[in-house]
C-alpha cells in the first residue's frame, strides 16, 4: 500500500465517548467560525432541535424533582410512624399513596420525554452525518482532478469516515449533555437550597476539590497518553514495515533481530500503556470517594439538623441522592470542552473539503458524439493550445495538431516530461488556458463532460480496479456486457490464460488494492476492460508499462485490430511500441519539442533520435 | 474469546487479587447504607441509644434529660466508620485500576509479541491466505480492541456480579420481606434486555461490516477518480456510495434509537423500584417489621443491584466486537505454518564439503492453493556455479514464482529442488537462505540508514565489504553525494530515495551478504541502461564462482547469459543461449521481435 492511500491515523478513541480523561483532544484552527457554520448547517433542524431541548429540559426537571417528592412521602411515613409510637396518630396512607402515584406519573412522563427526545436526536444526527457523507461523495465528482493529484487520498477518506463519524456521534451527545447537565446542575442546586442552604454549602465544597482532582489526573495522564500514542504509532509502523518486507526478512535470516527490535518497542508501549490507563483510571475512585465524603457529611450533619427540627428526615434521603447525582453532570461539563473541540476539528475538515473549488459547469448542450464521421480528416483538432498547471507557468505553448480519424498519435519523452498532459486536456480533466480543442468540429467545452468522455476508451498507467470479481471488474467497461463478451475481451487482452490459473478464475474476488494479482496482470485486466468498452477514440497511457514486451506485442496485435478505424493516442516510454505511429509528439520538460513520423524524427537527428539511440546502446563487454 | 487466554500467561494472579480486592470493596461499599440506616433509625429516632424505646426517650426528655451529647457522639462515631469504609473503597478501587491496567497492557504486549512472532514464521502461502493488509489490521486494531475489552472486563465484569451478589445478600439480611421486589425488578430488566438484544444484536453485529463497506467504496472512488470520469461512471459510483451510506445510516439510526429507548427505560425501572419499595415499605414500617432507615438502605441496595446488572448488560454489548477481534487473532495463532524445517536437517553435509552451487530443478511443479491449473509444470534444469542463468517469459508465466521456490518462500508442490544433490527441503530454512542473496522485484528497504540496510544480512559484514558491495551495485556514486554518506537516513519503505537508488541499495544488500547463489527477480528494470550494463559487468567480476539466476523482461539484460530459460505458460519453452534460442525457440523469437526491429536484431548479432 503506498503512502498516498493510507488513512491518516487519529488518536485512538474509545467507542461511544469522548475518551478517557486526559486524552488530548484535537483542536480546530478556527473554532468559532466552524461552530457557527455548523450551527447554520444544523439550522434546517432548528425546530426539531428546539423540541429536543425542551423535552430534555422538561425530562430532566421531572427527574430532579423526584427525590424531593419522595422525601415528602418518607417524611410523612416517619412522622406518622413516630406519632404511632407516641400513640398520637398514624401513617396517612392516602397522602403517601397520592404522593407516590404523582411521583410515578412524573417518572413515566420523564422517561417518555427522554425517549422522544433521544429518538428525534438520533434521527437528526444520523441525517446530518448522512448528508455530509453524501455531499462529500458528490463533491468528489465535481472537484477538479488536480485536487487529488495534490492531496493524499487517505486525507479525504478520513474526512468521509472518521470525521463524519466523530461529528455524528458528538452531535448526538454534546447537545444533550449540555442541556441536561446544565439543567441538572441548576435543578439540583435549587432543590438543595430549598431543603437546606447550610447543607448545600457543604455539598458545594465538593466542587473545587473535584475540579482540582480532575485537573491533576488530566495533567499527569496527558504525558503518558502522548507517549502511548507515540509508541503505538511506532509499533504499527514496525508491523507494517516488517510485514511488507516479509520476504526480505526471511531471505536474510533477520527474524530474531526483527523480533527483538519489536519487543523493545512493545515493552515501552506496555509501560506507557498501563500508566496512562492507570492514571486516568484514578479519576473514578476519587470521584466516588468525594461522593461518599458528601454522603457521610450529609448523613451526619443532616441528622443533627433533623434533631433541631430544621429539616425533615425525608430531606436527608433526598439530599443524599442529590449529592450523588451532582458529580456526574459536572464531570460531563468538564469533558464538554474536549467534545466541542473534537467536534469543531472534525467539522472544520469536512467544511474545508466541501468548500473546495469546483470544475466549470457543463453546458446545456446534450448532443452526443456518437455520430462519428468516417474518414474525417479533422476528427481531433488542437488549435493554438496553451496550458499550464500553475498560472503563469505555461508548459504547452501554442500547440496545434489535426488528427484524422483512424490515425495513431504517439506521445513520447522522458519520465516527468508531461506526456499525460495532452491526454488530460483532451479528456477535459483540465481546461486549456487559451486556444481550443475540437472533436468532430465542436469545441470540447461545448459538450457535456460525460458525453465527451463516453467516446474515449482509456487505459491508464494507474491500474484502478475495485473489490469484486474479475468478471465484474472487466464488465465495468460496459455494464450490459454478457459473460461471453467479457471473456472474449479478456482473451483479446491476453488475460484469459492467467485468469484461468487463478483460484476460481473469473469469479475470483480481487481484494482491496487488488494485491492478489500482479501489477502486470492488473494492467491486462484494465486493457480487457477498455477493449470491452469499445469506444471510438482510444487513449493508452503507459498502458503496457508493467507488461512484458512479448505480451505487449501480442496485446498490440489485438489493439491493432481494435485500433483499426479508430483514432488512438498512445503514451509510452518504450519507444519500440510507438515506431508505427502516424505522428509522434516528443515532449521534454513539459514542452512539445518535436513532432513527426519515426523516420522524419530519426533523420532530423534531434532529441528523439538521441532518445531512441540511448535505448540500444551496446553492452560494453 | 476464551481460547485466546491459553496463549497468555501471568494473568491468573492479578485476576485473583483483583477479585479479592473487589470483594473487600463490595463489602465496604455495601456497609455504607447499613450505617446510614443506623444513623437514621438509632441516631435520630432513638437519640443514639440503641436499646432505649423511643417512648422512654420522649418521657426522659420531657423530664429534662439531655441526650444531645450522646446523640452527637453516636453520629460522629458512625460517621467516621463510614468515612473509613469510604477510604477502603477508594484504595481498593485504585488498586484494582492499577492491576487491571497492568494486566490489560500485559495482555496486549503478549498478544502483540505472539502474533508478531507467528506471522514472522509464516511462509508466503500463509501470508497470501490472510493478505498483508489484513495481517496488519489484525496485529494493530484487533489487538487494541482485545486489550481495551480486557481492561474493562477486569474492572467491570468481576465487579458487577460481586457487587450484585453482595447486594442480594444484604437485601435478604434486612429481613424486610421485600426481596421479591428486587427479584421482580431484575426479571423485568432481564426481559427488556433480552428483547432489545434479540432485536438489536444482529443489527449491531453488522455495524463493522457496513463501516468497512463504506470505507472501501469511498477509497475506490477516491483512488479511481480519473478512471471513473473517463468511463463516465460518476452517477453509478454515487449510487454505490449512496447505498453503502444509506445502509450505514439505517443501521446506526436503529441502534441509536434502541439506545434512546434503553436509557429512559432503565431510569424508569430504577425510579419505579424506589417508589414500589417506599409503598410496600410503608406497610412494613407501619406493622413494625422494619424501620425507616432500613427502608432507605434497602432502596440503596436495590439500586446497586440493578446498576451492576445493568453494567453486565452493557458489557455484553461491548464484548462482541472484542470477541470478533479475538477470533481473528486466534485464527493467526492457530495457523499451521506450511513450510517447516526437517526434523533431521542435513546441514552438516553442506558443511563438510564446501558448497559448489549446482542448483537443480527436478520435475518441479507448483500450484497456488485453490488454483485450477499449475502455475509451474514439470520444470527440469540446472543452474551451474560460475554461470548466469536467465529466465525470461511473459507476464504471469511464473518467472517470479519459480524464483520464490528457491529460498522456499513457497514450497514446490511436485518434484524437488536440489543444491549439490541435496534436496533443499532437507536442510534448515536458515541454512538455505544464508547461502542465497535475493533481490526482489520491488526493492524494499527498512528504516534506518544506508549502512544498516546494506549490512542487513548481519554484523559479520565489514565496512570494507559494505563499500565494495555498494560499488558493485553502482550505488557508491549517489551515496558519496549524500551529506552523511553511509549514515544517511532511510525512511520506512525507503521512500526518501528514488526508485533506481532503492533498487541499487537492495542489490548492494544482497552482494554484501557474500552469498553462493544470487537471485535477481527482475531487479534491473528500475535502472537505466548504462547503470544496468555497468552493474552486470561488475557483478560478473565480483561473483565469479557464484550461481547467478536472473529473471528479466529485457533481452538486453540477459543477452550474454550462459543459459537462458524461456518460460511460457508455466512450462519451459526452450533452454539455450541467445543465439541458439533465436534460431530454435518461437516464444523467444516473439519476445525478441517485440523488443527490437529486424534490423536491430541483425545488427546486434552482427556486432557480436
Amino acid at each position: 500500500m503506498s503512502e498516498k492511500y493510507k488513512v491518516k491515523p487519529r488518536p485512538h478513541r474509545r467507542i461511544g465517548g469522548p475518551g478517557p480523561p486526559g486524552m488530548p483532544a484535537e483542536k480546530a484552527k478556527d473554532f468559532k467560525g466552524t461552530i457557527k457554520k455548523l450551527l447554520i448547517y444544523m439550522g434546517n433542524y432548528k425546530y426539531a432541535m428546539l423540541i429536543v431541548s425542551i423535552f430534555a429540559v422538561a425530562g430532566t426537571i421531572f427527574n430532579v424533582y423526584g427525590p424531593k417528592l419522595l422525601s415528602r412521602a418518607i417524611t410523612e411515613l416517619f412522622n406518622g410512624y413516630m406519632a404511632k409510637i407516641m400513640g398520637s396518630g398514624g401513617i396517612d396512607y392516602a397522602f403517601i399513596a397520592k404522593t407516590l402515584l404523582f411521583l410515578l406519573f412524573l417518572y413515566v412522563l420523564s422517561a417518555v420525554l427522554n425517549f422522544i427526545q433521544g429518538f428525534i436526536m438520533a434521527g437528526i444526527s444520523q441525517k446530518i452525518s448522512y448528508r455530509f457523507r453524501q455531499e462529500i461523495a458528490e463533491k468528489i465528482n465535481r472537484i477538479p482532478l488536480k485536487y487529488f493529484e495534490a492531496n493524499a487520498v487517505g486525507d479525504v477518506l478520513s474526512r468521509i469516515t472518521n470525521d463524519v463519524d466523530t461529528l455524528g456521534q458528538n452531535l448526538n451527545q454534546s447537545i444533550l449533555i449540555v442541556v441536561t447537565s446544565v439543567t441538572t446542575i441548576i435543578g439540583i442546586l435549587v432543590m438543595m437550597l430549598s431543603i437546606s442552604p447550610l447543607m448545600t454549602l457543604i455539598a458545594l465544597v465538593i466542587l473545587p476539590i473535584t475540579g482540582i482532582l480532575l485537573g491533576f489526573v488530566v495533567k499527569h495522564s496527558q504525558k503518558y497518553f502522548t507517549d502511548y500514542q507515540k509508541y503505538l504509532g511506532k509499533i504499527n509502523g514496525q508491523i507494517e514495515e516488517v510485514y511488507t518486507g516479509h520476504n526480505i526478512i526471511k531471505a536474510y535470516n533477520r527474524e530474531d533481530m526483527t523480533i527483538s527490535d519489536f519487543s523493545g518497542t512493545n515493552d515501552r508501549l506496555y509501560e506507557s500503556g498501563w500508566k496512562s490507563q492507570f492514571i486516568s483510571g484514578l479519576m473514578m475512585p476519587m470521584i466516588f470517594f468525594i461522593g461518599n465524603l458528601g454522603y457521610v457529611a450529609v448523613a451526619v450533619i443532616g441528622s443533627i439538623l433533623t434533631i433541631n427540627g430544621s429539616i425533615q428526615i425525608g430531606d436527608i434521603a433526598a439530599f443524599i441522592q442529590y449529592v450523588r447525582n451532582f458529580t456526574q453532570p459536572i464531570q460531563q461539563i468538564a469533558q464538554i470542552t474536549n467534545l466541542l473541540q473534537s467536534t469543531a476539528a472534525a467539522a472544520e475538515r469536512i467544511f474545508e473539503f466541501l468548500d473546495e473549488e469546483e470544475e466549470v459547469k457543463d453546458p446545456d448542450y446534450s448532443g452526443s458524439l456518437k455520430a462519428m464521421k468516417d474518414n474525417d480528416s479533422k476528427q481531433v483538432v488542437f488549435e493554438n493550445v496553451h496550458f499550464g498547471y500553475e498560472p503563469g507557468k505555461t508548459i504547452i505553448n501554442d500547440f496545434s495538431l489535426a488528427v484524422a480519424s483512424g490515425k495513431m498519435v504517439a506521445i513520447v519523452g522522458p519520465t516527468g516530461a508531461g506526456k499525460t498532459t495532452i491526454v488530460k486536456l483532451l479528456m477535459r480533466f483540465y481546461d486549456v488556458e487559451s486556444g481550443r480543442i475540437l472533436v468532430n468540429g465542436r469545441d470540447i467545452r461545448d459538450y457535456k463532460r460525460s458525453d465527451l468522455r463516453q467516446n474515449f476508451g482509456m487505459v491508464l498507467q494507474d491500474t484502478w480496479l475495485f473489490k469484486g470479481t474479475i468478471m465484474e471488474n472487466i464488465r465495468y467497461g460496459k455494464l450490459a456486457a454478457t459473460d461471453t463478451e467479457v471473456i472474449n475481451a479478456a482473451k483479446a487482452a491476453y488475460a484469459h490464460r492467467f485468469i484461468t490459473t487463478l483460484p476460481e478464475g473469473y469469479q475470483m474476488e480481487l481484494n482491496e488494492d487488488a494485491s492478489n494479482v500482479s501489477q502486470g496482470q492488473k494492467q491486462l485486466l484494465t486493457i480487457a476492460r477498455a477493449i470491452l468498452a469499445d469506444n471510438p477514440i482510444l487513449i493508452l497511457d503507459e498502458a503496457t508499462s508493467s507488461v512484458d514486451t512479448r505480451t505487449e506485442a501480442r496485446i498490440q496485435k489485438a489493439m491493432a485490430n481494435l485500433m483499426a478505424g479508430r483514432t488512438s493516442f498512445v503514451i509510452a516510454h518504450r519507444l519500440s511500441t510507438t515506431r508505427d505511429a502516424d505522428v509522434i509528439l516528443v515532449m521534454r520538460e513539459g514542452d512539445i519539442v518535436e513532432q513527426g513520423s519515426h523516420e522524419e524524427l530519426i533523420s532530423a537527428s534531434g532529441f528523439y533520435a538521441e532518445l531512441y539511440q540511448s535505448q540500444f546502446e551496446q553492452d560494453p563487454t | 474469546m476464551l481460547k485466546i487466554f491459553k496463549h497468555l500467561e501471568g494473568l491468573g494472579w492479578p485476576a485473583l487479587v483483583i477479585i479479592a480486592l473487589l470483594i473487600v470493596q463490595a463489602y465496604a461499599e455495601l456497609s455504607l447504607p447499613q450505617y446510614m440506616s443506623e444513623i437514621v433509625d438509632i441516631g435520630i429516632v432513638q437519640r443514639g441509644l440503641p436499646d432505649m424505646p423511643p417512648q422512654l426517650i420522649e418521657i426522659k426528655e420531657a423530664e429534662g434529660v439531655d441526650f444531645s451529647r450522646i446523640q452527637l457522639d453516636y453520629l460522629l462515631n458512625k460517621g467516621s466508620i463510614m468515612l473509613a469504609f469510604s477510604v477502603v473503597v477508594m484504595i481498593t478501587a485504585i488498586a484494582v485500576s492499577f492491576l487491571s491496567a497492568r494486566a490489560g497492557a500485559s495482555m496486549g504486549r503478549q498478544l502483540r509479541e505472539k502474533v508478531f512472532k507467528k506471522i514472522i514464521s509464516f511462509s508466503n502461502a500463509e501470508i497470501d491466505r490472510f493478505s498483508t493488509a489484513s495481517l496488519i489490521t489484525r496485529s494493530t486494531n484487533d489487538i487494541q480492541q482485545v486489550q481495551m475489552a480486557m481492561i474493562m472486563s477486569l474492572q467491570m465484569m468481576f465487579k458487577a456480579p460481586i457487587l450484585g451478589i453482595g447486594g442480594v445478600i444484604k437485601v435478604v439480611a434486612t429481613e424486610t420481606g421485600m426481596g421479591w421486589i428486587v427479584g421482580a425488578a431484575l426479571g423485568i430488566i432481564l426481559a427488556i434486555v433480552i428483547i432489545l438484544m434479540a432485536v438489536a444484536m444482529p443489527v449491531f453485529k453488522r455495524m463493522p461490516l457496513l463501516i468497512d463497506r463504506l470505507n472501501l467504496v469511498s477509497r475506490e472512488i477516491l483512488t479511481g477518480t480519473n478512471v471513473i470520469r473517463a468511463f463516465g461512471r460518476e452517477k453509478d459510483e454515487e449510487k454505490r456510495f449512496e447505498s453503502a451510506s444509506t445502509d450505514l445510516k439505517l443501521n446506526q439510526l436503529f441502534i441509536s434509537r434502541v439506545m434512546a429507548l434503553m436509557m429512559p427505560l432503565m431510569m424508569l425501572i430504577m425510579n419505579g423500584i424506589t417508589v414500589a419499595i417506599v409503598w410496600f415499605g410503608v406497610r412494613g414500617v407501619d406493622y413494625g417489621d422494619m424501620m425507616v432507615g432500613d427502608m432507605m438502605a434497602f432502596i440503596t441496595y436495590t439500586i446497586l443491584i440493578v446498576m451492576s446488572f445493568f453494567m453486565l448488560t452493557m458489557m455484553s454489548v461491548m464484548l462482541p466486537r472484542a470477541i470478533v477481534s479475538a477470533k481473528r487473532l486466534e485464527e493467526i495463532l492457530a495457523t499451521k505454518v506450511s513450510i517447516n524445517d526437517p526434523e533431521k536437517p542435513l546441514d552438516e553435509k553442506l558443511k563438510t564439503v564446501p558448497l559448489k552451487g549446482f542448483l537443480s530443478f527436478e520435475n518441479v511443479s507448483f500450484r497456488y492453493p485453490g488454483a485450477l491449473e499449475d502455475a509451474l509444470a514439470k520444470l527440469n534444469f540446472t543452474a551451474n556455479p560460475g554461470e548466469t542463468t536467465a529466465i525470461i517469459g511473459s507476464t504471469g508465466c511464473g518467472k517470479s514464482t519459480l524464483l520464490n521456490l528457491i529460498p522456499r518462500f513457497y514450497e514446490a508442490t511436485g518434484g524437488r529442488i536440489t543444491l549439490d544433490g541435496i534436496d533443499i527441503s532437507k536442510i534448515t530454512q536458515a541454512k538455505l537462505r544464508s547461502l542465497i542473496g535475493y533481490v526482489p522485484q520491488n526493492a524494499v528497504l527498512f528504516s534506518g540508514d544506508i549502512a544498516s540496510n546494506i549490512k542487513f544480512a548481519g554484523d559479520f559484514i565489514t565496512d570494507e565489504q559494505m563499500i565494495k558491495a555498494a560499488k558493485v551495485a553502482q550505488a557508491s556514486g549517489f551515496i558519496s553525494e549524500k551529506e552523511n554518506q553511509y549514515e544517511s537516513e532511510i525512511s520506512q519503505g525507503g521512500t526518501n530515495v528514488s526508485g533506481g537508488q532503492r533498487q541499487r541499495l537492495s542489490i548492494a544488500r544482497a552482494i554484501a551478504k557474500q552469498a553462493k547463489i544470487f537471485l535477481f527477480d527482475d531487479s534491473f528494470s528500475a535502472l537505466d541502461y548504462q547503470t544496468d550494463v555497468a552493474l552486470r559487468k561488475a557483478l560478473k567480476q565480483y561473483a565469479k564462482k557464484a550461481t547467478v539466476i536472473i529473471v528479466a523482461q529485457r533481452i538486453n539484460t540477459i543477452l550474454h547469459s550462459d543459459k537462458i530459460i524461456v518460460l511460457d505458460e508455466g512450462e519451459i519453452a526452450g533452454i539455450g543461449t541467445h543465439e541458439e534460442l533465436l534460431n530454435s525457440c518461437e516464444a523467444y523469437q516473439e519476445i525478441a521481435n517485440s523488443q527490437f526491429s529486424e534490423e536491430e536484431l541483425r545488427g546486434k548479432i552482427a556486432y557480436e
